[in-house]
């Protein structure tokens, strides 16, 4: 009945401890990444490497470019007319601004949680099995269900659902949506899911089932996460980047590091400001 | 200079509080005129509706060609008689021809009274409204027009008749005001508008759909496109049956009048046809329907696209999947209210070549046709007063049908908002 | 580097690391759907195309006969083809008279309109009053001229004596294509007023202005370019409004500035021309696309300054 949903390129066991960031264990790598809309330069120069099943918590002051930087890894910022890259971001080896590279193939491998919880207005169980579908799935209906099931089970809302998978995912609450959506990314099982500030929607104890949620998914996924709670960064996440803003308003990278090392240590007095809150 | 000390506007002074009184004053006539302007506007409506009522019935005298009482039993009146005994009236008064053919088109012993009543009207008694007043005069000015009917027309019956009845609405064109109707005018609409709905919808859609989700409004043809969109939505509708005339009538007649088909008309062979006028409509209402769908699907969130987008869905995949259900509601209300303005558009169809007198039902896209509106026109522009009661009686018909449409529309459009 | 791969039951087998395919599929059902979609929106492009060369091309057929001329076209003072005299002016004075009537119509009341429901009427009265509105602006334009005909002439004629007033005559179609365009100018106008920003309101209440100062010194004023879009647009309708003229203005052209005359319009002299039985080689049938070119030319014209009043108008409050 229950279906391991394993993530694509399966994780090699993880070693116990934060990998080195820098180290061969990078599932993405952003290199000298310039992003813009139209003439105005969004984020300046971000060389980053990703650890695969870790979390990644990208923190930093309002407006500073995280959301566009994380836009940057799934090419969801091709969506905006006026939006250009430089620079580079490599996916297993691969470039994915390459010309050759189709954008869509890229957002297969690496899926995406929103800041606002935006199931589609369908059942819970179509909202779960269509990016299946439109991925090709050809299983039978069984398989599908089965499907459904898993990626719900591991989005830890089977409980809550399964018997009203017809209920329209608008139905849910706020929290539950969230997890409908994680369910939904996890379902046509991406390599890396970006989450954007995926608890800013959500009271706390729905943003603490969140966390527990990611620290069972990273075994299988690498996820990257924007949030504005500094709580969360420190509880959840491997390693932090703290972005900040220039005087153009171009976002660039402050300091990256392993989380525990970044918050008891910071080598930057800027990173210090912001994370003991004397920031501004 | 005066310093501007508290208290020097201060509006204990008397002055000064007859000063504010007075602009309230002001302002209180200025309310009025709004109110008066928008009140004009309701009156107007009110107007325009009780003119037509009140010419769509009325007192009318009828004169016969044939004396009643020399034909029907008993000398009664006509109401009074069943529908066999009309039936034996008809078939004493017509010749044995007249009689079989109507017993051809339907058995007179099948046939309805009302129905029966009317043939012995037409046929037999050659029944004729000599004169015709509108609903207000008859009602208020009843004895005067007894009056006046009993010195100029002797041997009229002076009834009171609505215009509008369902044998109106049944019965085809004729040219005897009191037994046309409004059949074939109807048919030619519902002809005209499943060609313009056929067209005008997939194209405007998809139209769109392309200028809201593909096209890179960066790129000069792309604006242009939708600049010129804005225009074409203010070209006079009567440029637009220029336009049907040089192209659908002239240049492709064989195609329009079905020549190319082997289907044409033999009675016309010519383009003015029905496909011509419903194509020429098509281009007419093409820009509403594109602007509309273009509103529709902007108002579709992006989150929700940005989620499908996410998932590694196409943009076709996407747009079908989720931008255009969500779009739905809105597009099927702006269908309706552009199919509402093609349904009483009149100026390109007599460009395009409406005919004036049709008294067959329309059967195929190749056949000449009239259309509701074309037929008040034509009815309004003749001089006898008849004819105007018939076209009161037709716009009522046009109204109730377009006021159907667009509340359906409105309700639709209240009711179907898919909240997000 | 090597990575266990599972496969999942109906899914494509998890890539080996870092040889993840991202290549372009082909994907031609994408791109036909993307071309069939820009081909309906070029279809608007091709509707344009086809109307300047339609009445371009039978234009200047027109011009080309002999007895015409484009300066007694554009000068002359007399419209009868069967004399060879092709002067547009009676046909555009009949034109600008009704619309012009119809303006002083429509905007004073459309406007009022517009004023009473942006910034007096509650928001029950607004709800019972648009729809009135859009009703009376979803009326055919047909049932107006029948209006026209039998219920505002007649008013007229009773008014100022049958002698004076014709039975077709310009001012009854004027006053009615004014009716028309109500609707249009109080709800363009009205997205006017209600686009002024709330500050500027409550910056003239906070000077101690009444609603009505407000109103009329404050929010119209600064929607005034949104509202001379409105007028334009109205304009440009009531120059290419036809069934009320064809029905109430009359039929023959004549030059005359007296609007209790009959006097033919543009689009009343096309409209009666082509309902005709009109053979495609006449003089009369080339007329009518070089008088549908000049009533293109003008109300595109309006159409297209009354839209870049609209955008630049946004752009200084947006
Ligand atoms: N679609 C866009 N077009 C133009 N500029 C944009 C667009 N999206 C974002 N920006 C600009 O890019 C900068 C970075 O925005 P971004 O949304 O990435 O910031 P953020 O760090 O995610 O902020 P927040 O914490 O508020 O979510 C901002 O200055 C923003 O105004
Ligand atoms: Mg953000």
């Amino acid at each position: 009945m229950t279906v391991a949903l394993e993530a694509g390129p399966r994780a090699r066991t993880a070693r116990n401890g934060a990998n080195p960031p820098m180290g061969g264990d990078n599932v993405l790598e952003a290199r000298a990444l310039h992003v813009y809309y139209g003439a105005f330069r969004a984020i300046e120069n971000v060389t980053l490497p990703i650890a695969r099943n870790r979390i990644t918590a990208f923190i930093g002051p309002s407006g500073c470019g995280k959301s566009t930087m994380l836009r940057a890894f799934n090419r969801m910022n091709d969506l905006v007319p006026t939006a250009r890259v430089e620079g580079d971001i490599v996916y297993r080896g691969q470039s994915i601004y390459a010309p050759g590279v189709d954008p869509v193939e890229v957002r297969r491998h690496i899926g995406m949680v929103f800041q606002k919880p935006n199931p589609f207005p369908k059942s819970i169980y179509d909202n779960v099995a269509w990016g299946a579908r439109i991925n090709g799935f050809r299983g039978t209906r069984r398989e599908l269900d089965d499907l459904v099931e898993a990626a719900l089970v591991q989005a830890a809302l089977w409980d809550e659902v399964h018997d009203k998978l017809d209920q329209s995912g608008l139905s849910l609450s706020g929290g539950q949506q969230q997890r409908l959506c994680i369910a939904r990314a996890i379902a046509v099982k991406p390599d890396v899911i970006l989450m954007d500030e995926p608890c800013s929607a959500l009271d706390p104890i729905a943003t603490l089932r969140i966390e527990d949620l990611m620290q069972q998914l990273k075994e299988r996924y690498t996820i990257l996460i924007v949030t504005h709670n500094m709580q969360q960064a420190a509880r959840a996440s491997d390693y932090t980047a703290f972005f900040n803003m220039g005087d153009r308003r171009q976002g660039y990278l402050v300091e990256f590091g392993p989380t525990p090392e970044l918050f008891t240590n910071p080598k930057d007095p800027r990173t210090e400001d912001y994370i003991t809150g004397r920031f501004g | 200079m005066t310093a501007l000390a508290p208290g020097s506007i201060g509006l204990a002074t008397s002055d000064a509080a007859r000063q504010v009184a007075r602009r309230h004053r002001v302002g209180r006539a200025g309310l009025a005129v709004f109110q008066l302007s928008t009140i004009v506007g309701i009156v107007v409506l009110g107007a325009l509706l009780y003119n037509i009522a009140n010419e769509a019935a009325g007192l009318v005298a009828y004169e016969h060609k044939t004396d009643p009482a020399a034909v029907l039993p008993g000398g009664r009146d006509l109401a009074a008689l069943s529908a066999p005994e009309l039936a034996a009236v008809l078939t004493a008064n017509l010749s044995p021809g007249e009689v079989a053919t109507l017993e051809r088109e339907a058995p007179l012993a099948e046939r309805s009274q009302a129905e029966l009543r009317r043939l012995v009207d037409e046929r037999v008694l050659e029944t004729h409204a000599a004169a015709a007043w509108n609903l207000t005069d008859s009602v208020l000015d009843r004895p005067a027009i007894e009056a006046t009917v009993a010195e100029r027309h002797p041997d009229a019956d002076l009834r009171l008749t609505s215009w509008l009845s369902p044998a109106f609405v049944t019965a085809p064109q004729s040219g005897d005001a009191e037994y046309a109707g409004i059949r074939t005018a109807i048919l030619g609409s519902l002809w005209v508008i499943v060609i313009t709905m056929a067209v005008a919808v997939p194209v405007g859609v998809a139209a769109g759909i392309y200028l809201e989700e593909y096209a890179d409004h960066t790129r000069w043809l792309n604006r242009a496109i939708q600049t010129n969109i804005s225009n074409l939505a203010g070209v006079p509708s009567i440029i637009y049956g220029m336009l049907g005339l040089a192209v659908f009538v002239r240049a492709l007649e064989p195609l329009s009048s079905g020549g190319a088909f082997g289907a044409a008309d033999p009675t016309t062979a010519n383009g003015r046809t029905i496909l011509s006028a419903g194509l020429t409509m098509a281009l007419l209402i093409l820009p509403l329907i594109i602007i509309n769908a273009q509103e529709a699907i902007r108002a579709v969130p992006s989150s929700l696209r940005e989620a499908s987008f996410g998932l590694g869905a196409t943009r076709w995949q996407t747009i079908r999947h989720h931008v255009l259900p969500g779009a739905l509601p809105g597009i099927l209300t702006g269908t309706i209210l552009a199919m509402s303005r093609a349904i009483g558009e009149t100026a390109p169809l007599i460009v395009v070549g409406m005919s004036t007198y049709i008294t067959f039902d329309p059967s195929s896209p190749f056949d000449k046709f009239t259309t509701l509106p074309g037929q008040i026109y034509q009815w309004t522009a003749r001089p006898q007063p008849e004819f105007h009661h018939i076209a009161a009686a037709a716009s009522v018909v046009l109204l109730v049908l377009l006021v159907a449409l667009n509340a359906s529309a409105i309700y639709g459009r209240n009711r179907a908002q898919v909240r997000y | 580097m090597t990575v266990t791969t599972t496969r999942l039951r109906g899914v494509e087998a998890a890539p080996e690391a870092d040889t993840v395919p991202l290549g372009r599929r082909r994907r031609w059902r994408e791109d036909a759907v993307e071309a069939v979609l820009f081909a309906a929106g070029f279809v608007s492009i091709l509707t344009t195309g086809a109307i300047v060369v339609v009445l371009g091309k039978d234009a200047l057929h027109f011009f080309r006969n002999p007895d015409v001329s484009l300066v007694d076209f554009l000068t002359g003072t007399v419209w009868q083809p069967q004399l060879g005299k092709f002067g547009l002016l009676p046909l555009l004075n009949a034109t600008l008279m009704v619309s012009g009537i119809a303006m002083v119509v429509a905007l004073p009341i459309g406007l009022s309109i517009a004023v009473y429901l942006s910034e007096y009427a509650t928001p029950a009265v607004r709800n019972r009053l648009k729809p009135t509105l859009e009703i009376l602006a979803g009326v055919p334009t047909v049932i107006y001229g029948y209006f026209a005909l039998t219920f505002v002439t007649p008013i007229l004629r009773w008014a100022l004596g049958a002698r004076t007033v014709d039975i077709y005559n310009v001012l009854s179609a004027g006053l009615v294509v004014g009716i028309l365009v109500i609707p249009l100018v109080a709800s363009m106008s009205e997205d006017a007023l209600q686009a002024v920003p709330r500050a500027l309101r409550e910056a003239a209440y906070g000077l101690g202005a009444t609603r009505l100062e407000t109103s009329l010194q404050v929010v119209v004023p600064s929607a005034l370019s949104g509202i001379a879009a409105a007028f334009m647009l109205a304009m440009s309708r009531a120059i290419g409004e036809t069934m009320v003229v064809a029905i109430a203005a009359g039929a023959g052209p004549r030059l005359t500035a007296n609007p209790l005359r009959s006097a033919e319009t543009m689009t009343g002299y096309i409209s009666r021309i082509s309902g005709g039985d009109l053979s495609y080689n006449s003089v009369d049938y080339d007329s009518i696309f070089a008088i549908g070119l000049a009533l293109f030319v003008i109300t595109l014209g309006l159409n297209i300054l009354s839209g870049r009043i609209v955008r630049r108008f946004r752009e200084v409050y947006e």
